[in-house]
């Protein structure tokens, strides 16, 4: 029979094992009438982006230089973590008019 | 490849012309009867696409048309029904759907690389037609402010369709 007090410090261990490292943060980018916001984002790698489709369109996040390519159906968001450093432009591949720029920092 | 320019687009420069700039502008039942008829051309020209076109991006396309004009005219049903508007038929939207099933038929008749690229560069000039058209007539003479403001969410969608469809005929080169 374990002890209440072994029991927490069990338990606090269990999800100290699943914490995310402490500088990694999760951002939220919205494409909302056709427009994705911030159209300007600075992240870091290990960070999480959140991309949030408002619109009853499909939207895709592709990186122009082939990094990722995210497909949002129409009121559905998407979780992506980011693996590498650079300057990534990316669009909407049904919507090219849709243009953004995300700042990925070693 | 963008010699011949397709019937319907005359029919939509009709909107900028002096006979119709002299008589009845256009009313609110009026133009959301043009965007819904200029959705529901898109949709069929796609509809025939996807069973005729051979080429993946084409398809891929004529779905992508499919699905957005689709869920444009869903929101202009539901915004007339909320606004108890009925769409009026007119002039401009006859035209359009008699020259839309001219360019069908003209189509059909075509097939392989022919009918992608017809498609195609008719989708690049049918878009470019109809924003004109919304930029310039429908969304200045729409007198509520839901249904500009729908009109304008739906000329940003036919930018980006009118771009898609340019990149989509640049690869067929």
């Amino acid at each position: 029979m374990m002890s209440g007090r072994l029991f927490s410090i069990a338990i606090a261990l269990v999800f100290a094992a699943m914490v995310v490292p402490a500088h990694a943060a999760t951002i939220e980018i919205t494409m909302e009438n056709l427009e994705i916001s911030p159209a300007d984002v600075s992240a870091k790698v290990g960070d999480t982006i959140n991309w949030i489709n408002k619109d009853v369109f499909a939207h895709t996040a592709t990186a122009r230089n082939g990094d990722f390519d995210v497909t949002l159906p129409p009121k559905k968001s998407a979780t992506s973590v980011l693996k590498k450093a650079g300057t990534i432009d990316y669009y909407c591949r049904y919507h090219p008019n849709m243009k953004a720029t995300l700042k990925i920092e070693p | 490849m963008f010699v011949r320019i397709s019937a319907a687009i005359a029919a939509l420069s009709l909107l900028g012309s002096p006979a119709l700039a002299q008589g009845a502008k256009l009313t609110d039942p009026q133009i959301a009867h043009i965007a819904y008829t200029a959705g529901v051309i898109d949709i069929a020209a796609a509809k025939q696409a996807i069973s005729k076109a051979s080429n993946k991006d084409v398809k891929a396309f004529a779905q992508d048309m499919v699905r957005d004009h689709e869920a444009v005219n869903k929101q202009a049903l539901d915004l007339v029904k909320k606004l108890k508007v009925t769409p009026e038929d007119n002039d401009t939207s006859k035209a359009l759907s008699k020259q839309a099933s001219d360019k069908l038929v003209e189509l059909d008749k075509l097939d392989g690389v022919a009918f992608d690229k017809a498609y195609v560069a008719n989708e690049v000039a049918f878009h470019k037609a109809v924003n004109g058209a919304l930029e310039t007539q429908l969304i200045p003479s729409a007198n509520n402010a839901e249904l500009k403001s729908l009109l304008q969410t739906g000329l940003k969608i036919f930018q980006g369709h009118q771009q898609h469809a340019e990149h989509v005929a640049a690869e067929l080169k």
